[in-house]
């Protein structure tokens, strides 16, 4: 069914759709509306789930946590300093290897406080174990969530799709959502990790430290194996629905000599900056990361010969933007700046401009693009 | 996932090792005084006294020595002697 609505209306739709059956959450702009909606469709019947009213983010994901461990699909949402808060369980979550899905509307971290897009907030989960994705559009959001479900039951790991405050949250589009029957094909029921009948069991107790050791290769592993399975889901995903949400998008990459790599909203906005350049003759394409973690190791492949920009509306202190330093870890020729931090406008007339200068070889690398 | 007995613990004695090395004090029980009020039992944040019939039984494998029976025995008949 074609209808509009916002990210946040598309998200709730989306965890209504794949039957969740527990949500806690606590307010933060720009999320709230995702949790809100929930709590109406809760309230009127719409969606059979318990909703649990808590009294702060930690207690939110820390309430999913016990859900998703009892076996029960288990949803939350933060943004930003929500995200901050919880940061302790968003840890113990992936360490326990609990599948769940997060949506992180991404926000500006304070000070001076800011409720505007800047992806610094979700990449602080970038080491914790957590499978992370990136929504270009209302669409993908939706479609994101959804395939989290099912790709966060298949690995045991817990799953953040992540899309831009207000430029996703708030911005009404005209979106395709599946009907019921679809998505329950789609999505079978939740796959229960730990299974011992009726012998009474703790999760996450104290172990000697080889434990430890094991359980994190088993994750670092896990998260390789990932690759294959998110392609794998989007496949399905695609099979039913006619769109493709797989690891990275690509856009008239095949013949360009100049690679942009960026990840969220914005990406809509090269597109057009990259159209222009085309006009002019300039054989410049984009490569959209969907996904952080896992990162995409065959873009190495794809980007080989190719002069790389990457983009980052995030920042490593002194270092350079997140992405630039992991693409820099194993793909060549790549430059990297950092723009729109703080939620700072970037459109497609001042990607022009950065797309330009770096294809004339005059982009200062790391440059804080103002 | 093939590491998830690794995030496991189901209820067992001594767990975490053998908590009794732990011990700087031992509780040692006087029998003619003991009366079996099992307060101490009550008490024990460890769960190592049990009755013996006539006088409580401590299990030092994992008592930590912490001298709470001690302190709350009514017939003053736990001491907390210096571990050689």
């Amino acid at each position: 069914m074609r209808t509009i609505m916002t990210g946040n209306q598309a998200v709730a739709e989306a965890v209504k759709l794949a039957k969740t059956e527990v949500i806690a959450a606590y307010p933060i702009t720009p999320q709230t509306v995702i949790v809100e909606k929930l709590a109406e469709m809760v309230d009127s019947g719409e969606l059979d789930a318990e909703f649990i009213r808590v009294e702060s983010e930690h207690s939110a994901l820390a309430s999913v946590y016990g859900s998703a461990v009892a076996g029960k699909r288990s949803f939350t949402a933060t943004s930003s300093h929500g995200l901050l808060y919880m940061y302790e369980m968003v840890w113990w979550v992936a360490n326990a290897r609990v599948p769940l899905v997060m949506s992180v509307v991404t926000r500006t971290i304070g000070p001076p406080w800011n409720i505007h897009t800047d992806h610094t907030d979700i990449l602080t989960m970038r080491d914790s174990g957590w499978i992370i994705s990136m929504a270009e559009n209302v669409q993908e959001a939706f479609d994101l969530t959804i395939q989290g479900f099912k790709i966060c039951e298949e690995l045991s790991l817990p799953f953040t799709a992540g899309m831009d405050a207000f430029q996703l949250s708030h911005t009404s589009e005209v979106v395709d959502l599946p009907d019921q029957e679809t998505v329950d094909e789609f999505l079978p029921e939740r796959k229960q990790s730990y299974v011992f009948g009726d012998e009474d069991f703790t999760v996450g107790s104290i172990g000697p430290n080889e434990y430890t050791f094991k359980l994190r290769k088993d994750t670092f592993e896990t998260m390789l194996k990932a690759e294959k399975v998110v392609e794998k889901v989007s496949r399905e995903y695609e099979e039913l629905t006619g769109r493709n949400c797989g690891l990275f998008e690509e856009y008239k990459l095949d013949d360009a000599e100049y690679a942009i790599v960026m990840m969220g909203a914005w990406s809509g906005d090269a597109k057009d900056a990259i159209d222009e350049l085309r006009r002019e003759g300039i054989p410049i394409g984009l490569l959209k990361l969907r996904y952080v973690r896992p990162m995409p190791r065959k873009i190495k492949r794809v980007l080989e010969g190719k002069e790389v920009l990457v983009l980052d509306r995030d920042c490593s202190m002194g270092v350079g933007g997140i992405l630039g330093l992991e693409l820099k870890s194993f793909v060549d020729n790549v430059s990297n700046v950092i723009a729109g931090v703080g939620g700072v406008d970037v459109g497609v007339e001042e990607l022009v401009k950065m797309f330009s200068l770096f294809v004339e070889g005059k982009l200062e690398e790391t440059w804080w693009f103002v | 996932m093939q590491v998830v007995e690794c995030l496991i613990s189901k209820p067992s004695k001594g767990s975490a090792g053998k908590t009794g090395l732990w011990r700087t004090y031992k509780p040692v029980v006087d029998e003619s005084k003991c009366n079996l009020c099992m307060l101490c039992w009550l008490y024990c944040p460890e769960s190592v006294i049990s009755s013996g019939g006539s006088c409580i039984v401590i299990d030092y494998e994992y008592c930590k020595g912490c001298g709470i029976c001690s302190e709350i025995c009514a017939k003053k008949a736990i001491e907390m002697v210096l571990e050689e």
